[in-house]
């Protein structure tokens, strides 16, 4: 058990003093006092409801939280959570709090719950986020049950969402996931998801945690490694994604935690998905798809001249990623008019793949790979959001489902480039 | 008369031919020596060049820009200008060898003097090459931050780190040669006090509004700037 090394000494004999569990719960927290009370409540809530006989334990991974994150984890009264809910465990519901770092490290936090769910011996895991305030004790017995009594290995989730929330889900993530992997999972990265003790063991001891790509989006890689490996994929159906406010969420990080993570692991990958075509619908519980409609205010304006000046001024960089006819496009397209601007679906599935390609073969920092895609996405955000500014949610889900096709399609061009090694 | 001067003649001819049997073995070694050297530095071109294109260096010289600036100034390919580098530096070592063998009195001296400066010249090979891949990365770095800052200058900012990088990196190669070290000190002192001047007064004239969109965005916090990030990504 080499992960034990990861793992404090304090922190492994509160393991050891719970002895097994059969469910554990996972929360990687940072700062997120605010949110955090309702969350563990839920998640008692939903235990004490769903898995009343069955041995669990919270463990709350934090990355140096200074406004008491930890301390409102450990100090959620069980007993309130059985009176609002009227029922009560038969078994003690441990709850442990550990830092791993004094800094946020998605990698690590991770690392720190399966290292946990190993040593525990824990048949069926979850992991939420500290910042899902939207969450219900339903979410545990959604996430968890597949697993622990269906046998399923991995559980990805399903939210309704605003028509324009999680665009690069919907622009880039699903597609190219989809059309690389065969497999119709819509939330490839999942911030809420359940797996197995054996996806988590072997998960474990991949090579990842001291790579970029597994310090800053272990998550994508989990379900990478769930596609890739063959192992029981179930999507199931939460309700709504809370977005909480960021203020100034920079679009760069999220696209390293998720792209990066995603171009990382073709390498691995490649004899695997190298071999399938078209793809496939999953096992799903619930609804797989739920879109609202409320309008949303956006500067549009902002997205088609941050494109513009992105292809302007990244040209240099550009021409090292995309071929010669990408990029004429692209200029072509920069060139249009705010009205009658267009980023066709064909050239946004063939720039992605074209990124994908020169990630691989690092023209370039494959940081700098990513980041010169950022201005790129604004355009297909763009249009995105013009194409379905008065759109219905089945049109909504028709020109996903229309960009989906695209992306395989063009599948055998990706490879191309792959073999080519250009 | 005549016999003093057939007799000095004979001398003078018997000298020489004393002086041509002395010095003609060691011409032939010279020769040897030097057809030896050329052989080698000739094998030595080949392997540097072949190991060059198995680790693709192209590719990297076209990466961190120096293959670029090669083609500016007209000369031939980095793995190329590499391995030609090297054939011409042993050959050369092997040349100096041989005239050392004839054993030319204050030869000797230019001679270790130019084995004593190779390791100087690599070095500043290498420090150039390592300079000019540190200027393409932080340019680059800089670049793309500032096209994703949403900053309006942000191939000027590029342009002026790779500049400042560049220069850095020639004054050192330049002090490492021991060439003109006082100057190239002087120059690049005036070039980077220069442009910072020149940063400073665009910035503080030319960049007021940039300057105050700046600070207000750091110090004011206007939401309706950040539109697009209350779209979650995710």
């Amino acid at each position: 058990m080499a992960e034990e090394s990861v793992l404090t000494d304090d922190f492994l004999r509160q393991l050891i003093n719970v002895g097994e569990v059969d469910i554990l719960v996972g929360l990687p927290t940072h700062n997120n006092a605010t949110t955090i009370g309702p969350v563990v409540q839920a998640i008692q809530a939903g235990i004490l409801r769903s898995f009343p006989r069955e041995r669990a334990a919270i463990i709350n991974a934090d990355g140096g939280s200074r406004d008491g994150t930890p301390e409102v984890v450990t100090g959620a009264s069980i007993d309130d959570t059985r009176y609002k809910s009227g029922v009560y465990a038969l078994r003690t519901l441990h709850s442990i709090s550990t830092q791993y770092a004094r800094t946020p490290q998605s990698g690590a936090a991770l690392r720190t719950i399966l290292a946990a769910a190993e040593l525990l011996r824990a048949k069926a895991c979850a992991v939420i986020s500290p910042e899902s305030v939207s969450i219900g004790p339903e979410w545990i017995d959604h996430l968890i049950r597949p697993i622990y009594k269906n046998g399923f290995d991995f559980v990805a989730p399903l939210y309704r969402r605003n028509k324009f929330e999680g665009l690069l889900m919907r622009n880039l993530l699903y597609p190219m996931t989809r059309a690389i992997y065969g497999a119709k999972v819509r939330e490839p990265y999942a911030s809420e998801f359940g797996f197995s003790a054996r996806l988590g063991s072997q998960f474990l001891k991949q090579e990842i945690w001291s790579h970029e790509a597994g310090e800053t989006g272990p998550e994508m890689l989990l379900t990478m490694f769930a596609l890739a490996g063959g192992y029981r994929l179930q999507q199931t159906f939460l309700g709504t994604k809370a977005h909480v406010d960021h203020g100034s969420r920079d679009l760069v990080p999220a696209m390293r935690q998720t792209v990066g993570a995603l171009f990382w692991s073709l390498d691995p990958s490649f004899p695997k998905w190298s071999a399938v075509t078209g793809s496939q619908a999953i096992s799903t519980e619930g609804c797989e798809h739920e879109v609202t409609l409320e309008a949303v205010r956006v500067n549009r304006k902002r997205l088609y001249e941050m494109f513009r000046s992105g292809i302007a001024e990244l040209d240099p960089v550009l021409s090292s990623i995309v071929s010669a006819a990408t990029l004429a496009e692209l200029q072509r397209i920069a060139g249009l008019a705010e009205d009658d601007f267009r980023y066709p679906a064909e050239l946004w599935a063939k720039t992605v793949y074209e990124f994908a390609a020169a990630y691989h073969t690092s023209v370039m920092s494959r940081d700098h790979v990513i980041q010169a895609l950022a201005p790129l996405y604004r355009g297909r955000m763009f249009t995105f959001l013009l194409e379905n500014r008065d759109a219905t949610a089945e049109k909504v889900e028709n020109n996903v489902e229309l960009l989906c096709q695209e992306f395989e399609r063009l599948k055998p061009y990706l490879l191309e480039l792959w073999n080519s090694g250009k | 008369m005549r016999e003093l001067i057939v007799s000095e003649l004979s001398l003078a001819y018997h000298e020489f031919a004393r002086e041509l049997a002395h010095l003609l073995p060691q011409l032939i070694e010279m020769l040897i020596i030097a057809l030896l050297g050329w052989l080698i530095a000739y094998i030595l071109k080949v392997i540097v060049r072949t190991v060059m294109r198995l680790v693709r260096f192209e590719k990297l010289s076209d990466n961190v820009g120096a293959s670029q600036l090669l083609n500016k100034v007209a000369l031939p390919s980095s793995t190329e200008l590499l391995s030609r580098l090297v054939f011409w530096v042993v050959w050369l070592g092997f040349v100096l060898i041989g005239v050392s063998v004839l054993g030319i009195v204050g030869l000797q001296e230019y001679i270790s003097r130019f084995f004593l400066f190779l390791p100087h010249l690599f070095v500043a090979l290498f420090i150039v090459f390592f300079g000019l891949m540190a200027a393409s990365f932080f340019s680059r770095a800089a670049l793309l931050a500032g096209v994703n800052a949403n900053l309006p200058s942000a191939r000027l900012l590029s342009m002026a780190i790779r500049t400042i990088v560049i220069t850095f990196v020639l004054s050192m190669a330049f002090e490492e040669l021991g060439l003109a070290e006082e100057t190239m000190l002087v120059a690049f002192g005036i070039a980077f006090g220069a442009l910072m001047l020149g940063l400073a007064i665009a910035f503080g004239i030319g960049g007021q509004d940039l300057a105050r969109q700046f600070l207000e965005r750091r110090l004011v916090h206007k939401k309706k700037e950040e539109k697009e990030d209350e779209l979650s990504p995710l």
